[in-house]
């Protein structure tokens, strides 16, 4: 078969989409460049939605993206199952557009906040984590401002008795409520992460992990087994 | 009414402000010699900003010829100094540019958007020679830690360079941190951008071709920093200096990024024939300088300039320092292109003038001729001062208050923990975690590494792969310069080559920051004057070419001026990335190894600054051949897979880099001295740095060593979770750490 075709999605202001592109090609993908503009998924078997600020995040992050053209495609395909995960902004503008529960709000230090951090994957029922251990814990770069988690009492009691959290930081670096790094919708083909999986796949450069590539590997398995 | 030409003719008795605009009477006599008649207010606003000290350079010009004048012959140099940045042949048909600028006065009044335009205005800077950035790096020096305008100035400075740069999408690798009271009132923010191009891409700032259109791009002009450039940055604080807080533009990184993306699209395009970034002095500095590099003539209708507020007048139109806005000249068929790519990247992009060739900038504002000049004139032609100087007063008295009088510690483990919490040795990570390093995921080397490093192959999307790499580090040391200009200005240099050097990359190219205090002070002039001639002459040692800089004057509140302050930048390439040598120890059992004499100095040393609280006698020789040996041994043996690690001494000495290297992964050490312990452990020597090498690759590396004529002495072993120096002290790692990072945030949290 011809290889799995991963897009990646460039909003105004989107910042490691060259990086998320690298790394779908390390794990053996083809990356499809996706533009907000267009109402065109140009048929890709998975998306990517990378970080950065879109639109400078001036409103709320991930607030105007949401309406960008090529979200009114990409929210049905991802209702339908196509297998999304976005990483910080990308996990932002995924909650603004209700795929993900709750939001992410200003970290409790006030200060952004570029570490390595250690996580532990809490499901690997997912798109994007079938490659994990079960409590695997592994190191995936960090580097956000707005990235502590909230939802609401029942919300958060429905993702733990789902098993909807799918990564957990050990050491919260946020005030993440309960820790949470990265959460997956119902159906698990969804998945939203703070950390940042493609700055951690190669050992030149980066974070000193290759963690990252992981969460690539997951996707192409999914979808050589689908 | 509108000034017009005609009206000035008529009118040539008409008082005008110029010494409001921070003219003085002559330069406003020769304005009129100029034009034959008195200026109109938009002429005298473009030369007002064109002859402030920060945009004509006028009373360093005489002294900054040394850098070319004694500049090393290097094949590297593709674009030397004059341009916006210089560029530098990194081999493979690859180019990089780099420049540092500050940003300090402004810094001051508005520390986080102060800052934040520090960043953004370099980075144009480098986008205008036709780059893509690829990083940037910032040297920060603030008033004593634990002063309360300290606690303002630096967590809004940090927060301004982490809120723009991270925003754009550029990864900052490195710089500076440092503290002393002379900062109080100007801390410096120095801030270095570094972008990369293929050799034959290069971008210059000129407007050839009679014709051909002028485009302004990106943010529409609004009142921001209207005479920032003459009257902020040229002018010494008093107390009033709150009531300029307009005077400090505003930036908008995510306008910037989109800027970037949609100038590279231009490039590739090949729709772009002259192009120039809009800095200090708006479309003043834009339009008379692209004007005097090309064909030599260009027509502006300032009407059709977008206002964000339509009722600035043409001489705010003028000065504006609006950010994110640059300034292209396009060929009339490449015009719709140019405007597609515009419109694809969201960024406006509005034709206000075009090329003409009758050696006049001509502009006009509803219907009539407002401005009429030789663009050189203003441009090219300013006023230059030779600005007389001598020695201070103090100087021999200073230098005569050596070292030698203080009292030696009887407890050197106690000193290594006192130096190594206090705020210029203790970590910097507070500052730098709040900087995203990994964006474009190209970062090999980054703080707390001596130098960040850069692979190149995959910097620019579909480019020739290649194996190489670039390193690039600030240095620069305040307190050796007060001692000594002449020999400061060689330390930062030196300090700054041979950061390069032990990451393995091979120094290449300089770029400088100059901050001093009012060149009008004839003793702060003669700081200058030295710093500058001791730079150009170790440049010419080392065979590193100076490409291009920035000087800052008057950073002095009241009379009292700062520490001479020259910060250097230093490029250097690395033929295959992978072979670069990580900062410290990196695994147990290797041999320890100290390239370098170390004498017996003390003179403007951290210990000294620290524990006595004493500045005096003379800084560290500056041994440039001895320099230059280490730095190819360093290079070789890193070429050679010699080295598992190193770290550069400088300041705290020996004691601090032992420290520093255990920290950097948590691995211990055990090291016997051959000397005496105080002098081996805390002198600040230059020319030295501390490697690790594995057993079996000790002899080849001593005998590369001996051919360079570096001296080499074993020291002892990594491993073990301590730092043991044998006879003297053992410290657990862990204490080095919690000691090392505390300090910073119980300053700052």
């Amino acid at each position: 078969m011809s290889a799995a075709r991963v897009g990646v999605v460039t909003f105004p202001g989107t910042l490691d989409d060259q990086d998320a592109a690298r790394a779908v090609r390390l794990a053996g993908a083809e990356a499809v460049p996706l533009w907000h503009a267009d109402h065109d998924l140009k048929g890709v078997d998975a998306v990517f939605l990378p970080g950065g600020f879109s639109y400078g995040d001036y409103l709320r992050c991930g607030a105007i993206s949401r309406f960008a053209p090529l979200m009114e495609e990409l929210i049905p395909a991802a209702r339908a199952g196509l297998p999304v995960l976005g990483t910080c902004n990308g996990f932002q503008i995924l909650c603004e557009a209700h795929l993900l529960p709750g939001a992410l709000t200003r970290n409790a230090s006030l200060h952004y906040v570029c570490r390595d951090q250690r996580v532990r994957i809490e499901q690997t029922a997912t798109s994007w984590t079938n490659m994990f251990g079960q409590g695997q814990e592994i190191v995936l770069p960090i580097k956000h401002g707005e990235g502590r988690y909230v939802a609401s009492d029942e919300t958060l009691a429905a993702l733990e008795a789902g098993g909807h959290v799918v990564v957990r930081y050990l050491g919260n670096p946020n005030g993440s409520l309960n820790d949470i790094a990265g959460i997956r919708n119902e159906a698990g083909n969804v998945v939203g992460l703070m950390p940042h999986p493609e700055h951690a796949v190669e050992e030149l450069v980066g974070a000193p992990s290759t963690d990252g590539l992981g969460f690539f590997t997951s996707i192409l398995k999914k979808l050589v087994n689908a | 009414m509108t000034d017009s030409v005609k009206r000035a003719a008529e009118t040539p008795e008409e008082p005008m402000p110029f010494a409001e605009l921070g003219m003085k009477q002559d330069e406003y006599d020769r304005v009129k010699e100029i034009l034959g008649r008195r200026p109109t207010g938009s002429e005298l606003a473009i030369y007002s900003v064109m002859w402030s000290e920060h945009c004509s350079y006028k009373s360093s010009k005489v002294h900054l010829k040394q850098f070319a004048s004694k500049a090393p012959k290097s094949e590297a140099l593709l674009v030397g100094m004059g341009e916006n940045a210089g560029v530098v042949d990194i081999g493979d048909g690859w180019a990089a540019t780099f420049k540092i600028e500050s940003h300090n006065h402004p810094s001051y009044v508005e520390p986080h958007q102060g800052a934040a335009t520090g960043v953004g205005g370099i980075v144009r800077d480098i986008m205008s020679m036709g780059a893509r950035p690829i990083a940037v790096m910032d040297a920060l020096r603030f008033g004593a830690a634990d002063a309360v305008d300290t606690r303002r100035v630096l967590p809004g400075v940090v927060e301004g360079i982490s809120s723009y740069g991270n925003c754009l999408g550029l990864p900052n690798i490195g710089g500076e941190v440092a503290f002393d009271p002379c900062y109080l009132g100007n801390p410096l923010v120095n801030a270095l951008c570094v972008g990369l191009l293929r050799k034959d891409q290069i971008k210059l700032a000129t407007a050839p071709g009679p014709g051909n259109k002028v485009v302004l791009f990106g943010a529409s002009t609004g009142p921001d920093g209207i005479g920032g450039a003459s009257v902020l940055a040229s002018a010494t604080f008093e107390d009033e200096s709150h009531a300029k807080r307009p005077a400090v533009q505003v930036g908008d990184p995510f306008m910037e990024k989109l800027l970037i993306e949609c100038c590279l699209e231009l490039y590739a395009a090949d729709v772009v024939v002259g192009i120039q970034d809009l800095g200090a002095a708006g479309v003043s500095c834009a339009t008379t300088e692209l004007a005097a590099k090309g064909t030599g003539g260009m027509r502006v209708d300032l009407n059709l300039v977008p206002l964000r507020d339509p009722s600035l007048r043409p001489e705010e139109i003028l000065m504006s320092e609006s950010q994110e806005r640059m300034m292209a000249v396009v060929r009339p068929d490449d015009i719709p292109a140019f405007m597609a790519i515009c419109q694809k990247w969201d960024v406006p992009a509005t034709v206000i003038g075009e090329v003409t060739d009758t050696g006049r900038l001509v502009m006009t504002w509803d219907g009539e001729v407002i401005v009429d000049i030789p663009p050189g004139t203003a441009a090219d032609e300013g006023p230059v001062y030779e600005r007389p100087y001598h020695e201070p007063s103090g100087q021999a008295a200073l230098n005569a208050d050596t070292p030698d009088r203080l009292e030696r510690p009887a407890d050197l483990r106690a000193t290594l923990l006192q130096l190594l919490g206090s705020p210029n040795l203790a970590s910097k990570e507070w500052v730098t975690s709040q900087y995203d390093r990994y964006v474009r995921s190209n970062t090999v080397l980054a703080q707390p590494a001596d130098a960040g490093m850069l692979r190149i192959s995959e910097a620019i999307e579909g480019a020739e792969p290649t194996t190489r790499g670039i390193a690039l580090s600030t240095d620069g040391n305040g307190r050796y310069a007060r001692l000594d200009p002449y020999a400061g200005a060689q330390l930062a240099l030196a300090e700054a080559y041979r950061n390069v050097a032990v990451t393995g990359a091979k120094p290449l190219a300089v770029t400088n920051c100059l901050n001093f205090g009012s060149p009008e002070d004839p003793e702060v002039m003669w700081q200058f004057a030295e710093a500058v001639r001791g730079l150009a002459d170790a440049c010419r040692t080392l065979g590193v070419p100076v490409t291009g800089g920035n000087v800052s004057f008057y950073n002095q509140t009241g009379s009292t001026a700062i520490h001479p302050t020259p910060v250097v930048g230093v490029l250097g390439v690395i033929e295959d990335v992978a072979r670069r040598v990580p900062t410290g120890f990196t695994a147990e059992g290797l041999k320890v190894v100290l390239l370098g004499e170390t004498h017996e100095e003390f003179g403007g040393s951290e210990w000294a600054h620290v524990v006595h609280r004493h500045l005096g006698g003379l800084p560290p020789q500056a041994d440039l051949e001895a320099e230059q040996a280490l730095g190819t041994v360093l290079v070789e043996a890193a070429r050679r897979g010699l080295l598992e690690g190193s770290h550069d001494l400088s300041d705290g000495g020996l004691a601090v880099a032992l420290a520093e290297s255990c920290l950097a992964r948590g691995i211990g050490a055990s090291v016997a001295l051959s000397g005496e312990a105080f002098t081996d452990l805390f002198s600040e020597s230059a020319a030295r740095a501390l490697v690790t090498v594995r057993p079996e690759a000790h002899e080849e590396f001593a005998s590369l060593c001996a051919r360079h004529e570096v001296p080499c002495y074993g020291l002892g072993t990594t491993g073990g979770t301590s730092l043991v120096v044998e006879g003297v002290f053992e410290v657990p790692v862990e204490e080095l750490r919690e000691t090392h990072s505390a300090a910073l945030p119980a300053l700052f949290n």
